[in-house]
């Protein structure tokens, strides 16, 4: 259902007034003069992007990890062990298959006591207390910035925001053919979707490392509202 | 916390501020942090200025087409579900969001740091309308369990206060009896917060950008409070200044890096995020409810006129950090939640010249200013334009200022009354002076050298200098 939108006509009417001018019912998007975020890193390759997001990672206090699909499981549970072990909330996302985590997360953590929740929206509100008591947060990186470092997530029913900032720590698995150079590609693939007529999503996520502060005495703290501690772990997908 | 701060004269403030050397410390090697880092993120990329006309130009175009882009944004949102309220003033906005939250019947608001709330004076509103409002910035939530005391700088609201003062606050406050290292001070803000975002009702933020195309908004933080607040009360209400948009992602992109780089030198913040509209079927977390709010409180006024460009501004405070008067006199010394120069240019246009007319007159025209902006606001002429706008059309120069000039018009009316006057300078201001400065001026002097020193005249005129100065010479 539409939502309302009150005082509009007014509103607009008065800016047009300012301006100058008629109210516009059309604008041509322009093209513009400058563009300068095409630059960057513009003819890396993808294992030259990973080195780049590697080299970030040590600037947004993220720890890196390489791995491929016959490692992962060692991977994950060597940092999960090493943040202190659960409990674990996951996205329920079909990649964790896909990535041969089905064994380690389905029947190996259940089987050792490692208390794992997938977000479940038929569960309603369990799914956030689960997060907030959760140790350790397990999402995948829909879209990855090189340059910046940065994971982009979106969400869905299955695929809860909290997720990423709940736990005291944050695992984002990265697959490698997610790698872009930087923001300006994320932006365009969103674009693309919504001009394509996809639903954008809800709530987009663009995650540079753990949550920080400089808000006493501009001395950096690791971990404020959301995780303390993240790692990215790069899944070598292609 | 309407958008004037503090009492007292301006002079009075420049006075406590100068005399506050911590705050000055704090001030002065933040300005040198905020600085070099900045430099270094806008040199990383190689064609900075590149960027900056980048920014400008998108900017521009926004403005200059600001009603078709609102008319844009507002339907994009409708049709996700989400409710829009343009507010011509600080007023009906406040009385909008308070009968929202009166609706919910909400007992506890939490918010995400935010400039044009504290422009409208939202919490003074909800606070009255029986609620328990909670900043959650770790900067503003100290300053707010300090008894509301106001932001001293735009990204660090507490820059003014130490580590010790802030342990005190918390142990007046809440019995924290732990040290006062910043890992344990941030510690005790997380743990008092989470249960805040959990048991809020309604989750109030500001907006770095909307995105007309989408109907979106952006946020940008590097703690991760605003994503709390959006993702777990069941009603979100965002408040956005009315240029503050951009048409697409794309344009959001490049504003949203120059505003990094610029604020403090990263090249993304820890989180930026888009929300659109209130959370979609069978999603779990994210608001049941979703409102947008656009505020004019005396915006168009500013479109269309010689300061249109002010409104440029993304609020990375790149301006405040480089400007030699802030750095000496802080952030309270402005008397308003803007400070710094973008607040010296934008608080008289927002609040009227009778609350800030003395702002304009805090520069030294420097230019620095307008050379860190990264969206190319030419802030010093800016600044400048208000000062020919208050004697000019305002007829109101520090009344000091007009003494002087009537002084000079009477003695630079004759040539022998001039030559006279020039003459007597030196001995008259002698017992004024200290070495070749006038440090405690008399008269209409005084009001210069209240805040500054005053060069002595020299002994020697310029007309007897030019008389005997050495011909043919190329001194």
């Amino acid at each position: 259902m539409n939502g309302t939108i009150q005082n509009r006509d007014a509103f607009l009417g008065h800016i047009a007034n300012r301006l100058g001018r008629e109210r516009k019912t059309s604008v041509e998007r322009p093209k513009w003069k400058y563009n300068p975020q095409d630059e960057v890193l513009k003819n890396a390759t993808q294992d030259e992007l990973v080195e780049v997001l590697k080299e970030q990672c040590k600037n947004i206090h993220t720890n890196f990890v390489l791995s491929n699909s016959k490692d992962l499981t060692e991977s994950i549970k060597k940092v999960v062990n090493e943040y202190g072990g659960g409990p674990i909330v996951a996205w329920k996302d079909e990649r964790f298959d896909q990535f041969g985590l089905t064994n380690l997360m389905n029947k190996e953590w259940p089987e050792s006591g490692v208390d794992l929740h997938f977000w479940d929206h038929t569960k309603g509100k369990e799914n956030i207390d689960k997060a907030n008591y959760a140790n350790v947060g397990i999402t995948v990186s829909d879209v990855t910035l090189a340059e910046s470092g940065t994971a982009v997530l979106f969400s869905s029913k299955d695929k809860g925001r909290t997720v990423s900032f709940l736990p005291a720590t944050s695992i984002v698995l990265i697959p490698k053919s997610t790698i872009v150079p930087r923001m300006t590609q994320a932006a365009r693939i969103i674009s693309e979707k919504v001009r394509s007529g996809e639903t954008v999503a809800s709530c987009i996520n663009f995650i540079t490392g753990p949550s920080n502060s400089a808000d006493i005495e501009m001395i950096l703290v690791v971990g404020v509202h959301g995780p303390i501690k993240a790692t990215y772990i790069i899944v070598e997908d292609m | 916390m309407a958008m004037k701060i503090g009492t007292g004269e301006f002079n009075d403030r420049v006075g406590t501020g100068i005399k506050d050397s911590f705050m000055r410390g704090a001030v002065s090697s933040a300005q040198e942090r905020f600085q070099s880092r900045r430099l270094s993120a806008a040199e990383e990329l190689g064609n900075w200025e590149d960027w900056r006309s980048h920014g400008e130009e998108i900017r521009q175009h926004v403005l200059e087409n600001l009603d078709y882009y609102l008319y844009q944004l507002s339907e994009n949102v409708s049709k996700r579900g989400g409710h829009v309220f343009f507010a011509q003033t600080a007023e009906e906005a406040s009385e909008y969001i308070k009968n929202v939250v009166e609706k919910k019947e909400a007992k506890k608001i939490v918010k995400s740091k935010s400039m044009v709330t504290e422009e409208i004076n939202l919490n003074a509103a909800l606070e009255e309308a029986g609620c328990d409002v909670i900043e959650t910035d770790l900067g503003e939530y100290i300053l707010q369990v300090d008894d509301h005391e106001p932001p001293s700088h735009i990204v660090v609201p507490a820059l003014h206060k130490n580590r010790q003062q802030i342990r005190d606050v918390f142990k007046e406050k809440h019995g924290y009896d732990k040290s006062d290292e910043p890992e344990e001070l941030a510690l005790h803000a997380r743990e008092k917060l989470r249960q805040e975002y959990l048991n809020a009702d309604v989750g109030i933020t500001g907006c770095n950008f909307a995105i007309a195309e989408t109907g979106s908004v952006t946020l940008v933080t590097n703690e991760g409070n605003a994503d709390l607040v959006m993702a777990l009360p069941k009603t979100q209400i965002t408040v956005m200044g009315m240029e503050r948009l951009v048409p697409t992602f794309e344009e959001m992109e490049v504003l949203v890096s120059l505003l990094t780089r610029s604020a403090v030198g990263q090249k993304l913040t820890s989180y930026i995020t888009t929300v659109t509209g209130p959370k979609e079927e069978g999603d779990v977390d994210g608001p049941e409810e979703f409102h947008l709010v656009v505020v004019d409180n005396g915006r168009s006024g500013i479109l269309g006129g010689e300061f249109q460009s002010v409104l440029q501004c993304i609020r990375c405070a790149a301006c405040v950090n480089a400007c030699p008067v802030y750095r000496h006199v802080g952030g309270h010394s402005y008397g308003s939640i803007y400070s710094g120069p973008i607040g010296a240019v934008l608080s008289p246009l927002l609040g009227g010249y009778d609350d800030f007319k003395e702002l304009p007159y805090a520069s030294t025209l420097c230019g620095a200013c307008t050379e860190a902006c990264p969206v190319k606001i030419p802030l010093h002429e800016l600044l400048h334009k208000h000062r020919q706008v208050i004697v000019e059309k305002e007829g109101r120069a520090p009344v000091s200022e007009k003494l002087l000039m009537k002084a000079y018009a009477f003695g630079a009316s004759s040539p022998s009354l001039f030559k006279f006057a020039t003459k007597i300078a030196p001995t008259v201001t002698s017992p004024f002076t200290d070495g070749d400065k006038i440090t405690k001026g008399p008269g209409p002097l005084k009001a210069w050298t209240n805040i500054r020193d005053f060069p002595a005249p020299n002994k020697e005129n310029f007309r007897d200098w030019f008389k005997n100065r050495p011909k043919g010479g190329a001194n």
